[in-house]
């Protein structure tokens, strides 16, 4: 692939507890390519936002990271602290969930958004100034010139998220990583945030990587995915195809229990269980305690995550027998 | 929502702000300005008036070299707001900038500073100070010093506990996550949120810190006579206390006074700083 951008290999996060190193992202690998909208989908505790953390460094000192981040030519995770700032927010930008806290409660957007020009461009005051009104023009802010001047305190829940994301592109990364993004919103905004982001991706040639528990949210915006289930992926594929044919059960239950609207009224599918904590993940697969296809292997041999074609991979014993059961919203 | 904020009566200040800031702001008048309000020289001695009850020549009496109390008390303001500041101002730079970056360094740089602070704060606040002015010898700037050394770790504890907490917001992931180096953030971001409450104990602090100078001064180890000061006027006037109690009370009023008035404006200040958010 000649126009991936981003390559993380045999990513590992692990944290030191009293119990011992607990580890929250266990060998995940995978591609985000040029323009391309990769959606890491899992359930809390998953590991998805330690993945996203991990590739730009953003965890609480003693967490252990190995493998391989590939951006532009080098590793980011060998590089020095001043090589890693020059990526973050410059190259890569990230936005985070809560709209609430990840704004600085004391300075005016103005200052949030030109601070990010003065590290990362090279305009003047003028044009930063210019750049400011003109980026909460794209990320529809109305009357923009008084809203630079007023606290994020001023702001709604929409409207800050709309303005993290002015601040995050104030640099025009060419990545984007996005936290949770519209969790925290309810789902008329959400919609709208989700639609700016992919106009956002279109106007500037970004990639984004989408980290979300939210199904409907992959589907209206990515365009492929990977499956994470206890700090592993588990199933990776165009959106499209994991949507029709799900090979992994666990991606089955997480379809199964997605409410559709003008379907038949029928029952809701859940997952039975919890997903394990870091501390004691089941030998075997890990899904196998939850898992209505599990058999002996699975509770004692870890399956690999194995190719299925070109972008698509399964980690199943069982992926034949989940096929055969269909997908629940084909 | 926005418009709802909007009319949100902003400049409306809360009283405490209002009454501190009258009362602070006369006694820095009256510090700046002390020959426009002070009937007397407060120095001028006058041997066939001493220890004069209260009259219309002398509203608060004369001491027992017949100064003019009214008029030692308004040069003292002088001193005593100098007090005030010189006192507190090195302690509050020194322990918020201190207590910012251990705040954020956490792990065993915080767990050294924790000991530190807890050994300076075993010795007896007033012991330590009054420990250290007599090695290096009485007078103000020895004072001021014998407070700082003390005095930081008080606005550093407080500064640490309230980084810790701002750190772990997003918003401070989300400035590293902007690229900025640990000192922006820290400073620009984190800061800004954190120092409202040592700013408030700052106030208060500048109270105490003119009852301690008041105390030292009393002691002998602070201001030097005949410089006029509330601690050593009433140190001067507990002699004639039965015969002329006017030389001790009236300084004794100006403390409390000016106490009061950095109270409220710490009071004020806490409420306008956590309205903002």
């Amino acid at each position: 692939m000649t126009d991936t951008v981003l390559s993380v290999r045999n990513l590992t996060t692990s944290f030191r507890s009293a119990a011992g190193p607990l580890t929250a992202v266990n060998d995940v690998s995978f591609d985000v390519r040029q323009g391309e909208v990769m959606g890491l989908v899992g359930e809390s505790g998953s590991g998805k936002s330690v993945t996203l953390r991990s590739i730009m460094r953003l965890l609480p000192r003693g967490a252990q990271i190995g493998g391989t981040v590939t951006w532009a030519g080098q590793d980011l995770l060998k590089l020095s602290d001043a090589g890693i700032r020059a990526v973050r927010g410059g190259q890569i930008s990230m936005i985070f969930q809560e709209p609430m806290t990840a704004l600085n409660p004391v300075l005016p957007i103005r200052i949030q958004i030109t601070e990010n020009l003065r590290a990362h461009t090279d305009l003047d005051a003028n044009g930063r100034a210019a750049r400011a009104r003109e980026l909460l023009d794209i990320v529809g802010i109305p009357d923009a010139a008084r809203r630079l001047d007023e606290f994020p305190h001023q702001f709604s829940g929409g409207m800050r998220q709309r303005a993290m994301i002015a601040i995050a592109l104030a640099s025009n990364p060419r990545l984007l990583l996005a936290d949770e993004p519209t969790t925290a919103l309810d789902v008329t905004i959400q919609d709208q945030i989700l639609n700016l982001i992919l106009d956002l991706r279109d106007e500037f040639g970004m990639s984004v990587v989408f980290v979300t528990h939210d199904l409907g949210v992959v589907a209206a915006t990515c365009d492929r995915m990977a499956v994470m289930y206890a700090g592993r992926i588990v199933e990776t594929g165009t959106v499209a195809d994991v949507f029709a044919r799900p090979n992994h059960a666990y991606t089955r239950g997480l379809l199964g229990s997605v409410p559709q609207a003008g379907a038949e009224r029928s029952m809701l599918l859940s997952i039975e269980g919890t997903p394990p904590g870091l501390a004691a993940i089941p030998p075997g697969c890990a899904f196998n305690p939850r898992c209505t296809f599990a058999g002996d292997t699975c509770r004692t041999t870890r399956p690999e995550l194995t190719s299925l074609g070109p972008d698509r991979s399964v980690a199943c014993h069982h992926n034949d027998a989940v096929v055969q059961a269909g997908s629940p919203v084909a | 929502m926005s418009v709802l904020v909007r009319l949100r009566p902003a400049t409306r200040l809360p009283r405490p702000l209002i009454a501190g800031g009258a009362i602070i702001g006369a006694c820095l008048i009256l510090a700046i300005f002390p020959q426009l309000f002070a009937p007397y020289d407060p120095l001028k001695m006058d041997y066939v008036a001493l220890n004069q009850a209260p009259s219309w020549a002398h509203p608060f009496g004369t001491d027992n070299f017949g100064r003019d109390v009214l008029s030692r008390i308004i040069f003292a303001y002088r001193i005593d707001m100098q007090i005030a500041i010189f006192a507190t101002v090195f302690a509050f730079t020194f322990g918020t900038l201190l207590g910012a970056l251990v705040g954020y360094a956490g792990g065993r740089i915080e767990a050294l500073f924790g000991r530190v602070v807890d050994a300076i704060i075993t010795f007896p606040f007033l012991v330590l100070v009054i420990a250290i002015v007599s090695v290096l010898g009485p007078g103000l700037v020895n004072m001021y010093i014998a407070v700082s050394v003390v005095g930081w770790v008080f606005y550093a504890r407080i500064t640490a506990a309230e980084i810790k907490v701002q750190k772990r917001l997003d918003y401070a992931d989300a400035g590293r996550a902007m690229g900025y180096t640990h000192f922006r953030i820290i400073f620009r971001h984190l800061l800004p949120n954190a120092i409202t409450p040592a700013v408030v104990y700052w106030m208060t602090d500048m109270a105490l810190a003119i009852l301690l100078g008041s105390s030292l001064g009393y002691l002998g180890l602070g201001a030097q006579p005949p410089a006029a000061e509330w601690g050593v006027q009433i140190a001067d006037g507990k002699n004639f206390m039965t015969t002329a109690w006017w030389s001790s009370v009236f300084p004794g009023f100006a403390i409390v006074t000016t106490g009061l008035g950095f109270s409220l404006l710490g009071d004020g200040l806490a409420e306008v700083l956590r309205t903002r958010k």
